[in-house]
């Protein structure tokens, strides 16, 4: 870090304050190719945020968790607890990505998908258009309190909470059927968690959106510190072309900078204006930055007003920078190990997540065994085990089901012949008797051997198809 | 309070802890002023020659934060019990709030189980609503000892047979889980006689089930069998109302075969159920005891 930022030579013993107050950034509004790509996310993101749990499947909510009931409703898919194991492949899949993404091309994430920068993108628009631009709102704040001033700010408010409540609404709405909780919202009827959540929720949205905004990403985020250290010298940044700008300095649009001694940059100061985290992208590469090219939207804009060519600002690596690397060639080293590394296992990772849920079984089947007792003698010699079975239908109709057990010679069960039947969506225990003749056991002598549980579904309707699910267990032979 | 030997205690955590807050808040301050040692934003430390310290001060919303937590801390210590053994002015406890949940569960049961409260063992046996409830009662209350599927094992009795020790009625189950049950067979060796007449007595006891046996041992048993039949009765089909076995069947609670019998003459058994009473509710009581009952009957709809 230069030894610029020092604010001149006082007095020698002067004393701060360690709690550094809020400086409030008044980030210009931009507009151009990267801001565009951002309103895009900012609408793909929200529309399904916001539209999804509205959205009927199967005469339910096609997206619903159901913590209560512990049943997760994703479109076709009911998801047990047991399942879990998708979630960790989903998270996998996110930081893979997250990995792939900032080794290519740097914070894309935090510049352009991340709900801190989309909701701090609403909520500066709504600022925008009730307080003006960058200078209006500077005047604004300046300005003594008056009818105006607070006409400005307290709608300014007003709006950011319903924001925020709404988004709290919708995010309860993943947990609770959203169209009750709509029916609740009428008469207030919430209840004390619903309260709690949509209140919590709607509050870190205005809060963090609202007021906190670069301190999250500066204070809070560890993802911006760990995005990073997985950097390197060929990852696209934004970087300011420092050959080509310096020295910068103000000029006539007519003037000619080679005549004036003077580089590209004509030092207008709004690429600092428009940063969100109120940097100076030309002192290089810096933690704060997200990444979000608003920079080079505005300097572009300049240089197209000078006649200059675009891109004193742009997407850039070091390398690149340092070498003077032409697009081509920046494109080849973005295929770089790490890079294909990272992005085969993305593939196989995704692939394989898809291809267990292609398969997944429609029930899911355990087998525990009695603990109480081993194994009985019964009538005539028979040696018995009790076994409970646990039949989870993750289907949304009625199934039927027969369990059948071998491994051992002649082994039976006391319902064998017995259909069961388990509701939609649930799962049912059902207690099953194991025996064997007094020959079969003799045979195989005192211990324990492994037999097998095969739960057979059976074919109610054309949709459905035969299918069955083989569980593991032992069978005792007592000594 | 008897969490703490002494007094003294209770004063020393609240001490402790009401210190401990107040220096939070004394670090939050003695921290707060540096005077600057150098004139470029660095603390004037340098290490391995060029490594200087910046001086990045913490936001200052991250101090209020800081604050927050200690009012927070204090408020909390007001209402809740923290305070050595000081119990807040809410008066909260664990035990407290355990009791409350659980009033809270028996309310949402109580609309549950109203409607089976009045119906008798068949009728309920006849619901599989109420069947469901009672099996998922027995899982987790009964199938311990005697399996989930009621068939017991050695010592612990099949509730899925007819077999009853007591009067095999409703009411009759529904008192045994609430209550718990005691049997007792007295060692008896004394007064059957010779180990030889014990003996005798087993295989006379194995010939009234039609089991394998000694004919000329049973035979030589059948008289010593006149003590047994106090309570099995002179037939030996047990008295339910003393709670003696019937020795007629196949059923043998605590194993089969002369060994088995001669240890029982000889050494008695003490064999009990514990009582369930202050797991279980009155009604679930009423509804397990119906399933359990349905166990044993061919209008059982296991499975259903």
């Amino acid at each position: 870090m230069p030894a610029a930022t020092a604010g001149g030579g006082e007095a020698p013993e002067t004393s701060v304050f360690m709690y550094q107050a809020h400086k409030k950034i008044y980030a210009r509004a931009v507009s151009g190719w990267f801001a565009g790509w951002r309103w895009g996310l900012v609408w793909a993101t929200q529309l399904l945020f916001y539209g999804l749990p509205w959205l009927q499947w199967n005469d339910r909510q096609a997206i619903l968790f159901d913590l209560g009931a512990r049943r997760f409703y994703i479109f076709n898919l009911v998801l047990y607890p047991q399942d879990f194991i998708y979630l960790t492949g989903l998270l996998i899949v996110a930081a893979y990505s997250l990995f792939l993404f900032t080794a290519v091309a740097g914070r894309l994430w935090c510049g352009y998908a991340c709900p801190q920068t989309v909701y701090t993108e609403i909520f500066m628009w709504v600022e925008r258009k009730l307080e003006g631009d960058r200078a209006a709102r500077m005047r604004l704040d300046a300005a003594p309190w008056g009818a105006n001033k607070l006409l400005r700010k307290g709608g300014k408010q007003l709006v950011w909470i319903t924001i925020g409540l709404w988004t709290g609404f919708t995010f309860v709405g993943y947990f609770t059927p959203i169209r009750s909780l709509a029916v609740a919202a009428s008469t207030l009827g919430f209840g004390p968690w619903e309260w709690f959540w949509i209140c919590f929720y709607g509050f870190a949205t205005y809060g963090n959106a609202g007021w906190m905004r670069e301190q999250v990403c500066k204070y809070m985020c560890p993802y911006a510190r760990f995005q990073s250290a997985m950097f390197d010298k060929d990852t696209l940044i934004i970087t300011y072309d420092e050959a080509r700008g310096e020295p910068r300095g103000a000029r006539g649009r007519k003037a000619d900078p080679a005549t004036a001694k003077l580089g590209h940059c004509v030092d207008c100061g709004l690429c600092v204006q428009v940063c969100p985290t109120g940097i100076d992208i030309r002192k290089g590469l810096q933690y704060e930055c997200i990444g979000c090219a608003a920079c080079i939207d505005v300097c572009n804009d300049v240089m197209d007003r000078m006649q200059y060519p675009q891109g004193l600002i742009r997407y850039d690596t070091q390398n690149g920078m340092a070498q003077k690397l032409n697009r081509s060639q920046l494109l080849k080293r973005a295929l770089r190990p790490r890079v294909l590394v990272y992005a085969s296992v993305l593939v196989l990772i995704v692939a394989a997540l898809g291809t267990s849920l292609a398969l997944r079984s429609p029930f899911k089947v355990d087998v525990v065994r009695d603990r109480g007792a081993l194994a009985r003698l019964v009538d005539d010699g028979w040696i018995e085990n009790v076994y409970r079975l646990q039949l989870m239908n993750t289907t949304e109709r009625v199934q039927h089901y027969r369990i059948r057990a071998s491994g051992l010679e002649g082994l039976r069960t006391d319902i064998d012949a017995t259909v069961i039947a388990v509701d939609p969506a649930e799962a049912r225990w059902v207690p099953v008797a194991a025996r064997v003749a007094p020959e079969t056991a003799a045979a195989a002598g005192r211990g324990s051997h492994p037999i097998d549980f095969t739960v057979e579904r059976i074919v109610d309707t054309p949709d459905d198809t035969a299918r069955s699910v083989v569980e593991r267990s032992t069978f005792v032979v007592p000594r | 309070m008897s969490d703490f030997i002494h007094s003294g205690w209770g004063w020393f955590v609240a001490g402790t802890t009401v210190l401990g807050l107040v220096f939070c808040l004394a670090l939050l301050i003695i921290a707060s002023r540096r005077k600057v040692m150098a004139q470029d934003n660095t603390t004037g430390h340098v290490w391995d020659e060029d490594l200087k310290e910046m001086n990045n001060p913490l936001p200052r919303w991250w101090m209020w934060l800081f604050v927050i937590t200690v009012v927070f801390a204090a408020v909390y210590l007001a209402f809740y019990p923290g305070l050595g053994s000081f119990p807040g002015t809410l008066k909260w406890t664990s035990v407290g709030q355990y009791e409350a949940e659980q009033a809270k569960a028996r309310d949402a049961m109580q609309s549950v189980y109203a409607k089976y409260v009045s119906m008798n063992a068949e009728q309920l046996g006849q619901d599989p609503a109420a069947m469901g409830i009672g099996q998922r009662l027995f899982l987790n209350n009964c199938a311990q000892c005697h399996g989930s599927d009621g068939r017991g094992s050695l010592g612990f009795p099949s509730l899925a047979d007819n077999d009853w020790l007591g009067a095999g009625t409703h009411d009759y189950v529904k008192t045994v889980i609430a209550e718990g049950r005691v049997g007792v067979m007295p060692p008896m060796a004394a007064a059957v006689g010779s180990s030889e007449d014990v003996k005798n007595v087993a295989h006379y006891v194995l010939s009234l089930s039609g089991s394998a046996h000694n004919s000329v041992a049973a035979q030589l048993g059948k008289d010593k069998f006149a003590v047994c039949a106090a309570c099995h009765g002179a037939d030996g089909k047990g008295n339910a109302a003393l709670g003696a076995p019937n020795l007629t069947d196949k059923i043998w609670l605590h194993g089969w075969g002369e060994q088995a019998i001669v240890n029982m003459v000889t050494q008695g058994k003490n064999n009990a159920m514990p009582a369930q009473g202050r797991l279980l509710t009155p009604e679930q009581v009423h509804v397990l005891g119906a399933y359990v009952l349905n166990l044993s009957q061919a209008t059982r709809i296991a499975g259903n």
